[in-house]
């Protein structure tokens, strides 16, 4: 499925991804799924949260820079050659992949990935 | 409006055989009452009846900051003590601050240049002026005040800072007029925007602003923040403070009031007059001050003067508006660099905000200049890639006009702090 993915832009300075976690933790928002992509001086965070709007308005009153994405949530079985055969349908059907992070816990993998055509991409793997 | 037509619309000649009339009273004031000036015109074999036009003000000796400074605190007072009735000093970013006095006619002329001042930004007495100056030893917010009250519009004496307030009296007095620093305007424009209040159903119509240099670009941009016409205000403690000088309605540069204080650009190198329209050293005289004349002061700003008739009527000399302070100049492995210039380029580009810093280190023998700079909440994205497009156009461009490479940092929203008075937008680090 298509879903709102929460990215922050942080500085690299010491405690400040716990300042994110304290603010969504007093307001009662859960995260689901969390990757960071790094620089030298800074870093995006990207998440996967209970209440995306709730946590969205609760950063920018802090003044963080907030941005919400679609990205897209596909579940497979945890077996060799899955992730595989979903890059080779995108691959196929000439949707870009910008980035993917995910888990697998249970016998079932969830990935989050961002492409350049979120809804096809649903479609073609559905 | 023109408030002073026989002073702003004279004839050059007249203005010329004023000047010269002035100016040789003035001599012979300061050789008579200041020690400093009878001692230097002694040295370099001066006396009063040697100074008879405004053609012999290069034979006489400069004034700098450090002569200021040397004479803490009251050194430089060409009357007594007693004739004094208010005292002014500037920050005093390296050692001892400069002090200024004023006879009870200095404070009025005072009044009367900003009174001008206000006139050609288009103030009338039907207008409120909100003054977020400071008030106390800066000469922003009493100048601005005292010259609102002599053009006999009403003054909201509020002071720097405390924006929520600025905006609430903004809205509830409904001032039309807004006087304080550029980059506090572009502060209060972005506080406004936050508020989700409609600058266009603001009152406001003019700003004034100035005592920090500021680029033609941050002004359009708080023009259109705060849907006013911004003018160029100019004037420095030394001389008697903001009003020395004010742009006109056609924007073409600031006029001087030059039956007050004599300007003369000078080349910095040779410290000699350059012609009209060339860019150098902008030094003044001040030739009606009671309390304390100065003599060819260095203003350290860098400007060029134009005699030509201005549309607005005025006849008064026109100088360019400041590009930078000689103060305010960096040298970057051996290139000019001006903080105003970097403004300059980052207004241009959407992605990024008007407010930076400027850093400057050494690493090893090499200088290195890195920019600290916003991006527009608009823009932020989540990707590392597309952030990094934003930091190479910053840095291209930056580079192009700086012509120094230079290290964009992308920081955080809001972290680079929002000035209420004067910006600071350098560091430098170099220990040379």
């Amino acid at each position: 499925m298509v879903i709102k993915q929460l990215s922050v832009f942080l500085q690299n300075e010491l405690g400040r991804l716990e300042e994110v976690t304290d603010i969504l933790y007093k307001h009662s928002i859960n995260i689901s799924a969390l990757s960071i992509a790094e620089t030298n001086e800074y870093g995006v965070l990207r998440m996967i949260v209970s209440d995306v709007d709730k946590a969205a308005a609760a950063l920018k009153e802090e003044e963080f820079s907030v941005k919400l994405t679609d990205v897209i949530c596909i579940e497979s079985p945890d077996i060799p050659g899955e992730l595989h055969k979903t890059l080779q349908t995108l691959k196929s059907a000439e949707i870009n992949l910008s980035y993917m992070y995910g888990y697998s816990n249970g016998g079932t993998a969830r990935l989050i990935l961002k492409v350049s055509d979120p809804d096809k991409a649903i479609q073609l793997l559905k | 409006m023109i408030w002073n037509e026989p002073m702003e619309c004279m004839s050059r000649d007249q203005m010329h055989d004023l000047q010269s009339k002035r100016l040789k009273d003035m001599v012979v004031r300061v050789y008579h009452n200041v020690e400093f000036y009878r001692k230097k015109m002694q040295e370099l074999g001066l006396e009063p009846g040697d100074i008879n036009t405004v053609e012999d003000l290069v034979k006489l000796p400069f004034t700098t900051k450090q002569d200021l400074r040397d004479n803490y605190p009251f050194g430089l007072f060409a009357t007594p003590k007693s004739e004094v009735v208010r005292v002014h000093a500037s920050s005093g970013t390296t050692g001892k601050s400069t002090v200024v006095a004023y006879t009870r006619k200095d404070v009025d002329t005072f009044a009367e240049v900003v009174a001008r001042a206000l006139g050609c930004s288009g103030v009338t007495r039907e207008d409120i002026v909100q003054v977020a100056y400071g008030y106390g030893l800066f000469t922003g917010g009493l100048g601005l005040h005292y010259g609102a009250e002599k053009l006999g519009a009403a003054v909201v004496p509020i002071s720097g800072g405390n924006t929520a307030k600025q905006i609430t009296l903004l809205q509830d007095f409904g001032s039309t007029v807004l006087a304080c620093t550029p980059s506090y305007a572009a502060h209060l424009a972005e506080a406004i925007a936050e508020a989700g209040i409609n600058a266009e159903e603001l009152p406001l119509r003019i700003g004034v602003f100035g005592a920090e240099p500021w680029s033609q670009e941050m002004r359009m941009k708080i023009e259109d923040g705060l849907k006013i016409k911004a003018y160029d205000i100019y004037g420095l403690s030394e001389i008697i403070g903001p009003g020395v000088s004010n742009s006109c309605e056609y924007q073409n540069g600031l006029h001087i009031a030059e039956d007050h204080f004599l300007p003369e650009i000078l080349d910095p190198k040779t410290l000699q007059q350059v012609a009209p329209g060339v860019t150098g050293e902008l030094v003044f005289t001040t030739v009606t001050k009671e309390a304390m004349p100065l003599l060819r002061y260095r203003t350290r700003d860098l400007s060029s003067l134009d005699y030509s008739p201005c549309q607005c009527g005025r006849t008064n000399v026109r100088m360019a508006k400041i590009f930078g302070r000689s103060d305010d100049m960096l040298i970057i492995r051996g290139v000019n660099v001006f903080p105003s210039q970097v403004e300059s380029v980052l207004l241009e580009i959407p992605e990024a905000k008007p407010h930076y810093m400027l850093i400057v280190d050494r690493q090893g023998t090499m200088d290195t200049l890195e920019i600290q700079v916003e991006v527009d909440d608009k823009f932020f994205s989540d990707e590392i890639a597309e952030l990094n497009n934003i930091r190479n156009k910053i840095k291209h461009k930056v580079e192009g006009i700086l012509g120094v490479s230079v290290i964009i940092s992308i920081v955080e929203h809001k972290t680079i702090q929002r000035s209420e008075g004067k910006a600071q937008r350098v560091i430098d680090k170099r220990k040379i």
